[in-house]
């Protein structure tokens, strides 16, 4: 008989416990969504919070790094700020809620509440099984409480960027994102994370991103909670045929994070642009997991990753590509460079490529340095002092990854965050 | 200006010397050419008087306006005025070559005790020396050196020279992937910076860039020394019979 010893569970898994019971009742949800709950529930902690020894957390031991659970219930007050760019327009999920009035919508958008989808049955497809590994869908489907569903109408052309910023105070919030892009629309959002106080906050976000036939999507995610915040977010993306969806990922804050990315390219001619910047310091645990699936064939993907790393950071990388095996002429490329500023710092970065197909072009590249002597010395010699050159540097690194993207008043926004972040902790 | 006195200097972390008891006076004013056969130490010379770390001075001096320079950093010496023009301009990307070229401007002036410029004062100077360089704005707005042609790096040196007016301007092998027209220009924009108050120094393989720069003096860099020193007749002759015969003059 193969009896296994229960294991002790750790005072985080004790406070989740305890909240999911406390929370029996008042989340919302239709039968279904409420069974849904306790299945992801018993999923997420049936074997405890993952540790090393499974492998998509291999390089963040959640079990270990998760300390502490702030209260469910949160006290303070978290107010909106202004958007990241002048005109984007501003949804705000203050402390895990959506606001009551959603305002003037630009034009070809359509935005209802996730929490009247979850007690009308029109989110259970959200509860259909998950993965054993997926610990933040499994989380975030025990207690999601609200978020918003977006739809861009086929063919609008959305101007202005739309703005989806979380603003937590205190405690916990576990929200969700269905945003549909129609066939042939092109559309921004900024998906931005805030967390000014000073106390202890957790999040889960956990977006679902259908971008349909021609439609062209940017999806600019801002990390940038206090060092208090743990920040778990995963964004689902569905990539139909001619499909362009341009990602960014900035991780500027959080003392735990973990942001996945897991995208299936389903339509031929789809093209999936992946620029990452994660800038890390003090005591910090940072985690990108991507996992790509090339599905079909003729779809591209490009995905550029630098980091920089102070302190006695740590960073991580996962990514990994699947091509399947009718997926031909997949042409992917993946690199992951990283400035290792400090002896304490720590980058691991893990490509995995899966090729079934074998007409493909997929390249993958890791590069691990400090910052280039000839160039800190040309600097130098212009008469630019080492701290500057060195911010210089660093800066130039990092932001030449978010240049990349169209809309000039984002990069200055973008740039913005890196220079202020540099200066506070470079 | 500049005097460098019995200069020993090696490559840091080997024991292999390149420099070896090399003396040279360059005075204020001073237009002088170091010229030498492949590895007689040229390009070194310029990156010890930049002061760049691959090399270890041993023993000697180099005394600038009158106080030694060993102990400056690179920046300080640029702040101090001392420039060099690179042989090969590395690419940085990421960089914008504009907020390079405002972040120099004002260190420098900040490390003097000047005030920073203003936006339309950086700008317009920029304009202005960039027009006589026949540098087109749109490459300023490129990452620094990145995807420039040879001649365009060459020219962007010549406008950081201008931009930061140093003392003592050191050039090396700043002929090297210029094409006539192009090598006129940087030349020119050479010319326009003699001043009674400014030392150049140019570091040249071939004589060619000498006629468009008339040197006042002409010093031959052998194995770390100068072995020979002349006027600009020297050049020439160099240019006629080769190194051998002054080299094996001075064995």
């Amino acid at each position: 008989m193969n009896v296994q010893s229960k294991i002790d569970k750790t005072a985080a898994e004790e406070a989740l416990s305890e909240h999911f019971l406390n929370s029996l009742g008042s989340l919302p949800g239709s039968p279904n969504v409420v069974q849904g709950r306790d299945k992801m529930f018993a999923a997420l902690l049936k074997d405890g919070l993952p540790t090393r020894r499974v492998e998509a957390w291999h390089y963040t031991d959640l079990r270990r790094l998760l300390n502490s659970v702030p209260a469910g219930q949160v006290d303070g007050h978290a107010a909106a700020e202004a958007g990241l760019v002048e005109n984007a327009k501003v949804l705000s999920i203050l402390n895990g809620q959506i606001a009551d009035d959603f305002g003037t919508l630009p034009e070809g958008v359509s935005v209802s509440s996730f929490k009247d989808a979850l007690a009308d049955g029109s989110a259970d497809l959200h509860f259909a099984d998950t993965e054993a590994d997926d610990a933040i869908g499994q989380l975030n489907g025990a207690f999601v409480s609200d978020g918003y569903k977006i739809d861009v109408a086929a063919d609008a052309k959305v101007e202005a960027p739309i703005e989806i910023q979380f603003v937590q105070s205190a405690g916990q919030s576990h929200t969700r994102l269905p945003v549909a892009f129609g066939e042939n629309s092109n559309a921004t959002f900024i998906e931005r994370h805030i967390a000014a106080d000073e106390d202890e906050v957790l999040t889960s976000s956990v977006s679902h991103l259908t971008v349909g036939k021609g439609a062209h999507a940017r999806w600019v995610i801002v990390q940038g909670q206090n060092v208090q915040s743990t920040h778990l977010g995963q964004v689902n993306i569905d990539l139909a045929e001619d499909a362009k969806l341009e990602l960014y990922v900035v991780n500027a804050g959080g003392q735990l994070v973990r942001q996945e990315i897991v995208a299936a390219v389903n339509g031929s001619g789809a093209d999936l642009i992946l620029r990452g910047v994660n800038l890390l310091g003090g005591n910090t645990h940072t985690d990108v997991t991507l996992k790509l699936g090339h599905n079909v064939p003729n779809t591209t993907s490009n995905e550029t990753f630098r980091n920089v790393v102070f302190d006695k950071a740590k960073g991580v990388f996962q990514g990994q590509i699947k091509v399947a095996q009718i997926a031909q002429k997949t042409d992917a490329q993946m690199a992951c460079n990283t400035l290792l500023l400090s002896d304490d710092a720590d980058f691991s970065a893990k490509p995995e490529l899966e090729i079934f197909a074998d007409d493909v072009i997929c390249a993958h590249g890791a590069t691990v340095a400090d910052i280039d002597p000839a160039h800190l010395f040309y600097l130098m010699a212009r008469g630019i002092t080492e701290k500057s050159a060195r911010g210089l540097l660093v800066k130039g690194f990092v932001a030449e990854v978010v240049e990349d993207l169209e809309d000039e008043a984002i990069v200055e926004a973008l740039e913005n965050i890196i220079s202020e972040w540099l200066q506070k902790n470079g | 200006m500049l005097e460098i006195r019995d200069l020993h200097a090696k490559i840091a972390d080997t024991d292999t010397e390149i420099i070896r008891g090399l003396n040279l006076k360059v005075e204020a004013g001073e237009v002088a050419a170091i010229m030498g056969p492949n590895g007689s130490g040229k390009s070194t010379l310029s990156y010890i008087l930049a002061g760049r770390e691959d090399y270890e001075v041993t023993s000697g001096d180099i005394i600038y306006n009158g106080e030694s320079v060993l102990e400056m950093d690179p920046s300080e010496r640029a702040a101090s005025g001392v420039f060099l023009a690179f042989q090969y301009p590395v690419e940085i990307p990421g960089v914008a070559t504009m907020e390079f070229l405002k972040t120099a401007m004002n260190e420098q002036r900040k490390a003097r005790g000047e005030e920073e410029l203003s936006i339309p004062d950086f700008i317009r100077k920029v304009k202005e020396a960039a027009g006589d360089l026949k540098i087109d704005m749109a490459m300023l707005k490129r990452p620094l050196n990145v995807g420039f042609s040879g001649g365009e790096k060459k020219r962007a040196e010549i406008l950081q020279m201008k931009l930061l007016a140093p003392q003592l301007c050191v050039l090396d092998e700043t002929d090297s992937g210029l094409d006539i027209d192009a090598l006129k220009i940087v030349s020119d924009g050479v010319n326009a910076l003699r001043d009674p108050n400014r030392a150049v120094v140019v570091i040249t393989h071939y004589q060619r860039l000498l006629e468009h720069i008339v040197p006042d003096s002409v010093h031959v860099l052998y194995k770390g020394q100068v072995i020979k020193s002349g006027d600009k007749s020297l050049a020439l002759e160099l240019e006629e019979n080769g190194y051998a015969n002054v080299i094996e003059a001075a064995a």
